[in-house]
């Protein structure tokens, strides 16, 4: 009880950080759309072709999933300054010395930032829908997506808090996670690994980010998810389990 | 909460740490009585810091006994946050946020309820002078706004007791005499302070007790008249403009701490105007003329130099 009414104020704390301060907030809607508009408005003919479509049409079928995903990649990263910031501040050492429940600190982090990725990821979905994405999925299918992609975001933002209280300052914070945001290049987000040489092309199909993908393509356009789905489930479950211990021990730790 | 009816606000024995192989306390013994102002005087890399940090729950001890409001450090840490409130070194209050957002916030983790605490947050920023400037982002404050407004996040909670780390270093002279009328008022109100410090003349304003810390452990600890008196850096420093006029002074005087290179004596004295009279009638009546006259009161340079019995003590007249 005490920890959700510390969380609660911790979250207030963080959404009005991200209004007072949208700059992070507007770069993680504006990247994802601005691949939407490169990879389908310039390279879509292209890439359609290669990817067996007949036009950059069909293309946006196949590379909208995988720009969602980005969306949520990258704006799960932005909890990595944002934790860093507060790590290097006086501010972190106030709350220490307080009667509070001590994880609330991250707890506000995650939820907040849950809260932007989620609306932000739902941005990019309205930007693909206008420039003509097209799903087949029923409304339990788009449940299950939105389901999806919050697990993702869940476990991606304590990855990203791990990050954040690793990091020696604001500069470090921000470029660790761009390895996670360049993992769904090396997946199937934008051509699939089929087409890719023979050593990436294992790596594309056993990285973390391709059955999401997939399972993501299969609920939203209608193509087979089979064990994608379950694959899915276990490395976000996985990798939230592992970065919430990390966090946790590394927060407590921490000078 | 416990209300111990003990005098005792915070009580340490045997207080030790180290970071890797550098000891920065060594064995640290103090006891602060309820209601007072406790001062620990120390330069800087004594270890004030470190033990603000320790008695404040913020990072663990190698060893030593330690009692916070009458909570064990070790075995009770959220009875010791229950009590105490800190405004440390660096400013700890929330640049993004607006000053009456961050009270409130304060207010919110400590339960105040949204009714009672805005009511708290209110009457802070006015006590403070800061009615007007609570509604602009603290990022935009000034040193001496930031530091009030980081006392006053420390204060909304009630603490019994109040560890403040350095809270007037890189103030101007204005902000730092309000900071000390506030704590001034603290301790009517029945509140304990443990206050750092690198400055004597802020020992001296507040404190009821001073203790100097160096190198990890404490050198000296009494009421700031007694420490003084330890300390004999009090003097007046006299110029001439030969060899001659300086004997004869140091014969009129009867001073041995004369510098025959720079010309100059330096004569015991505490600097004020009686003696200052005093001292030039002497010079006066043996018709010595004076190039230039100093007047040196003792400052935490010469208690350590006193403390620490470094060379330059020698100098000082016994």
């Amino acid at each position: 009880m005490n920890a959700l009414h510390d969380s609660a104020t911790m979250l207030r704390r963080n959404l009005r950080h991200a209004l007072r301060y949208p700059a992070l907030t507007i770069a993680t809607i504006a990247t994802p759309i601005l691949m939407l508009l490169l990879f389908v408005g310039v390279f879509g003919n292209a890439l359609g072709t290669g990817v067996g479509g007949p036009s950059k049409d069909d293309y946006i079928g196949y590379v909208a999933p995988g720009i969602i995903l980005m969306a949520v990649a990258s704006g799960c990263m932005v909890t990595s300054v944002s934790v860093c910031v507060d790590m290097t501040e006086g501010i972190v050492s106030r709350f220490r010395t307080m009667p509070i429940a001590r994880s609330s600190l991250l707890t506000g982090h995650v939820a907040g930032s849950m809260i932007q990725t989620l609306l932000s990821t739902f941005a990019v979905v309205l930007v693909a829908v206008a420039m003509g994405f097209r799903t087949n999925g029923t409304v339990l299918d788009w449940l299950g997506a939105i389901g999806l992609l919050t697990m993702l975001t869940f476990a991606l933002t304590w990855l990203a808090v791990v990050m954040g209280l690793v990091a020696k300052n604001p500069e470090g914070a921000s470029n660790s996670p761009l390895l996670v945001q360049f993992l769904p290049f090396l997946g199937s987000a934008i051509v699939p690994p089929e087409s890719m040489p023979a050593g990436v092309r294992w790596f594309a199909e056993y990285q973390p980010f391709t059955p999401v993908i997939e399972t993501l393509r299969g609920l939203l356009m209608g193509t087979p998810v089979g064990r994608d789905a379950w694959i899915s489930v276990a490395w976000c479950a996985g990798i939230a389990v592992v970065s919430y211990v990390l966090a946790k021990r590394l927060f407590n730790r921490a000078r | 909460m416990t209300n111990s009816v003990e005098q005792t606000a915070i009580h340490v024995a045997g207080l030790r740490k180290a970071f890797g192989d550098k000891v920065v306390l060594d064995g640290l013994d103090l006891d602060v009585r309820r209601g007072t102002v406790f001062s620990l005087l120390g330069p800087n890399g004594a270890g004030k810091t470190t033990t603000v940090q320790i008695l404040s729950t913020l990072i663990g001890a190698d060893a030593g006994d330690v009692r916070v409001a009458g909570c064990d450090l070790a075995r009770d840490p959220e009875g010791v946050r229950r009590a105490i409130g800190v405004t440390g070194q660096y400013s700890a209050v929330d640049g993004l946020l607006t000053g009456r957002e961050n009270l409130i916030m304060m207010a919110d983790l400590h339960r105040l309820g949204r009714a009672a605490g805005r009511r708290a947050a209110d009457e802070l920023l006015e006590r403070f002078d800061l009615a007007e400037a609570g509604r602009k982002q603290a990022a935009a404050y000034s040193g001496g706004m930031r530091r009030k407004l980081d006392l006053a996040m420390t204060l909304i909670g009630g603490p019994r007791i109040i560890f403040l780390d350095e809270p007037t270093t890189g103030l101007d002279p204005r902000s730092r005499r309000t900071m000390w009328g506030i704590i001034r008022e603290l301790v009517r109100g029945g509140v304990t302070v443990f206050l750092t410090t690198q400055y004597l003349d802020e020992a001296d304003q507040l404190a009821d007790r001073v203790a100097v810390l160096d190198g990890g452990r404490l050198v000296a600890d009494g009421t700031p008249d007694e420490l003084k008196r330890l300390v004999p850096g009090g003097h007046v420093r006299l110029r001439f403009a030969d060899l001659a006029s300086l004997d004869a002074a140091a014969r009129a005087l009867g001073t041995r701490t004369r510098d025959d290179e720079a010309l100059t004596l330096q004569v015991p004295s505490d600097g004020g105007v009686r003696a200052l009279r005093e001292l030039l009638g002497r010079l006066d009546a043996h018709s010595i003329e004076v190039d230039e006259l100093s007047v040196h009161t003792p400052d935490l340079d010469d208690v350590f130099l006193a403390l620490t019995g470094r060379p330059e003590n020698e100098a000082a007249p016994a």
